[in-house]
């Protein structure tokens, strides 16, 4: 950090669950608290499931209307009607771990345990939490449950807010 | 501590910057990282990287797809 220039500050709003959804908010979140910023997650609806202690994360075709996934020199599209088909997301999500691996591209669970080492501030909604009943005991440790209030408050303090 | 070497090729976006802000974190002010690299997309994070965290970018060269940064902490 430049000793001429204030620390910034950075919050996200996590809002999707999916495996390929989870990759922006952690890679950004961890490259921020690399870089010397200050960082707050807020996971809410789908994206409180990233905070589980045990990860599953799978691929939806669903709504990725532009999901090309390379084949054979390729792109195969995946058009919203084939998450119809039995098996498809679970090929997909099968697809996606392997390039995943192949590319040097970090899992979920690595980029979650960087955040966490870098001290990246995690707020689990509590309203999300009840909602799809989840307990605390189900969430990594070191969480804040708050909710709207709770982010409002850092938000007002960020340089930067994002909404993924 | 002296002068160190990471070793970061094969991986992608964002492995090499955080490998590279935990190694810098263990060493002394003045000493110089060299980060091998193969990310193309590197070249422009190490430059914001060092801009954005007053580090500075000694020199980076490539050769056959093989990146070399050479960092030197500052604070």
């Amino acid at each position: 950090m430049s000793s001429t220039e204030p620390a910034k500050n950075m919050s996200i709003i996590v809002t999707k669950g999916t495996l390929d959804w989870a990759y922006p908010p952690f890679i950004l979140a961890t490259t921020a608290a690399a870089m010397g910023l200050e960082v707050t997650m807020f996971f809410t609806f789908y994206g409180l499931v990233l905070l589980k202690k045990d990860l599953n994360l799978s691929i939806s075709t669903l709504g990725n209307s532009a999901m090309a996934m390379p084949m054979m020199g390729a792109h195969m599209v995946m058009p919203n009607l084939v998450s119809a088909i039995p098996g498809v997301d679970a090929m997909v999500t099968s697809m996606m771990k392997n390039l995943i691996k192949k590319k040097g591209v970090a899992s979920i669970e690595d980029l979650r345990a960087a955040a966490v080492e870098s001290e990246v501030h995690m707020i689990a909604c509590q309203m999300t939490m009840d909602l799809f009943e989840y307990k605390q005991s189900d969430l990594i440790d070191g969480l804040t449950i708050g909710g709207a209030a709770t982010y409002i408050e850092t938000a007002t303090k960020c340089d930067i807010n994002l909404y993924i | 501590m002296a002068d160190q070497m990471l070793d970061a090729k094969g991986l992608n976006c964002p492995l090499p910057i955080l490998r590279t802000k935990k190694a810098l974190k263990d060493m002394a002010i003045g000493d110089v990282l060299t980060v091998q690299a193969t990310d193309p997309g590197a070249v422009k994070d190490f430059e914001a990287f060092c801009r954005t965290t007053g580090n500075e970018l000694v020199d980076s060269s490539n050769a056959n797809g093989e990146y070399h940064f050479r960092i030197r902490r500052k604070q």
